[in-house]
């Protein structure tokens, strides 16, 4: 197999590294929660991206095993974080986190 | 990286164009289905990378079980009126969030290039290796069950937790409405 019809380890690295940046960038600038979540999501996709591939490149296992480990603590954060949204929805009727300021009033 | 350049480049393409979308798009519904694009994206490029078990979770987990929840929730509350919270955000807010992440980004590119150097220490489990002791799922399943028992143990305690903590939430809110 020759080596220019592949593609190089730090372009998939990049490539996680950019599905990182665009979920930060949405969790810092969107103000529905659920979105918020959601971008919450895509940041820990890429870091599982990113084990995978270092997993790939070393040839370990250790990087597929950390990926399950992530996967099962983001079920965990996502069932515990919607639930917290639907109790946050009965007081306050409202997604959005501009709306939330219950310490300040 | 032995993997295929255009199964690569193809999955990431849509990868990344879904994942903007689910950060532009006004209303909480399309992001939750572009969303689901992502991942089925990112299981192809699992799938590319000889994780195929990590793929198969990937679509179980993620774009079946998370996404489930995501979208009964958006329809439970309603909440699906489209929401123009990004135009809400200071400008100067806005230009410097995207300032870091593009810094931080190139940052990033900029390091992982120079590490990039081909020569590493590779561990026992390559693609043929993997392949002849019977496959991507059956290794994984071995070491998850001799090398990595604890943590295995350690994550049935999490999700206890988590379902506890899920059904405090609930009733404590319950018991408020029924009093």
């Amino acid at each position: 197999m020759n080596t220019e019809n592949l593609v190089a380890p730090w372009v998939v690295q990049s490539f996680c590294a950019m599905i990182f940046f665009i979920g930060l960038s949405g969790v810092l600038v969107r103000r529905n929660i659920l979105v918020i979540l959601m971008c919450v999501e895509l940041m820990l996709n890429a870091v599982n991206l990113s084990f995978v591939a270092y997993a790939h490149q070393l040839q370990d296992m250790g990087g597929q095993m950390a990926v399950f480990f992530i996967i099962v603590v983001a079920a965990a954060e996502s069932a515990v974080g919607l639930g917290l949204l639907i109790a946050m929805f009965r007081t306050l009727k409202t997604v959005d986190t501009d709306e939330i300021r219950l310490l300040k009033e | 990286m032995d993997i295929s350049p255009v199964g690569f480049y193809l999955f990431a393409g849509v990868a990344i164009a879904c994942s903007l979308l689910v950060v532009f798009k006004k209303s909480p519904v399309s992001s939750a289905f572009s969303l689901i694009l992502v991942f089925a994206a990112f299981a192809g490029i699992y799938a590319n990378l000889a994780a195929h078990l990590v793929a198969a979770l990937q679509v179980l987990v993620y774009a079946g079980a998370i996404m489930v929840l995501f979208i009964f929730v958006i329809m439970l509350l309603s909440a699906d009126e489209p929401s123009f919270d990004m135009g809400r955000s200071h400008p100067l807010v806005k230009a410097l969030v995207g300032f870091f992440c593009v810094a931080l980004f190139v940052m990033f590119v900029w390091a992982l290039k120079k590490s990039d150097h081909g020569q590493v220490l590779v561990g026992p489990y390559s693609v043929a290796a993997v392949a002849a002791s019977g496959g991507n799922s059956k290794v994984v399943s071995q070491l998850m069950f001799t090398r990595y028992i604890l943590p295995f143990e350690l994550t049935s305690i999490l999700l206890l937790a988590g379902i506890v903590g899920a059904i405090a939430l609930a009733k404590r809110n319950l018991g408020k409405e029924g009093k």
